[in-house]
């Protein structure tokens, strides 16, 4: 059951990644990113990461994707690659995907041994929030600190680079 | 049961896709998404290790790929806006300002 379900999630984000590349719309690369992620969040609850599967979908798919979206219709581009631009792309991911394909072949070949020790404490759940926020809070306090500057550097930085600027004479 | 192999290969095939993307597209948005799908694809890495390693920090680490991300799509796409406004186009073709 596992694997079957490994299968669909992975040929669902593999195909939707690859419709994503090769697309020549804006609109819809993006709609397309939004269900690789989607696929992703089954695959990383397929992972025991639940935490990580709810933030991949309300983060990633809800407010990174959906601020690209905004950009994409504020730009409001008109397409200039035409057919023979999806050609030209389609015939380029061929042969790297052919190239993949024999490094793929060559990667199964190696064994990694599976790891044999317990689920995890009974207190702090492997992959819940409980587990994560207890790391987050005492091994990793710094890391998250310097997160949340971070986070606000970026927003500063995002509203100066978009404004425009009154003296401008264009 | 999946092996580790299965994840690692899935990973590995998604930061293909999306490295073929950013070298043969012209649309910068385009190419901005496929560095979004190649953070994506790493995210899987790091929590198919975690889980078959018992090691939860793997979660955090993808925690804090997750907030470098929703930071760098906030400024890269300020940076596009205002490249957008001053060339008037998002074709890196067309945006050249080295001589020769």
């Amino acid at each position: 059951m596992q694997l079957l379900m490994f299968y669909i999630l992975g040929l669902g984000a593999v195909l939707s990644a690859t419709l994503m590349v090769t697309n020549i719309r804006p609109v819809t690369a993006a709609m397309n990113l939004i269900m690789t992620m989607f696929f992703l969040a089954g695959i990383y609850v397929l992972l025991d990461a639940h935490l990580i599967a709810a933030l991949q979908i309300i983060v990633y798919a809800g407010a990174i994707m959906v601020l690209f979206l905004f950009v994409i219709l504020l730009l409001n581009v008109h397409e200039k690659e035409g057919e023979t631009a999806r050609r030209k792309v389609m015939i380029q991911f061929g042969s790297i995907a052919i190239v993949g394909a024999l490094f793929i072949v060559m990667a199964n070949l190696a064994v990694i041994e599976p790891s044999l020790v317990k689920i995890g404490d009974a207190a702090y759940p492997f992959g819940t929030t409980k587990a994560v926020g207890k790391l987050l809070f005492t091994d990793f306090l710094l890391p998250f600190e310097i997160a949340s500057f971070l986070l606000l550097a970026a927003i500063v930085s995002a509203v100066i680079l978009a404004k425009r600027r009154i003296d401008d004479s264009e | 049961m999946v092996s580790l192999n299965s994840y690692l290969i899935l990973g590995a095939i998604l930061f293909s896709i999306g490295a073929v993307g950013v070298f043969t597209r012209r649309n910068v948005l385009i190419i901005y998404m496929c560095i979004e799908l190649m953070l994506n694809a790493v995210n899987l890495t790091f929590i198919a290790f975690s889980k078959f390693l018992n090691d939860m920090n793997g979660h955090v680490f993808v925690f804090m790929i997750m907030t470098v991300a929703a930071a760098e799509a906030a400024v890269g796409l300020a940076i596009i806006i205002s490249l957008f406004r001053n060339k008037a186009t998002i074709y890196v073709d067309d945006i050249n300002l080295s001589k020769g």
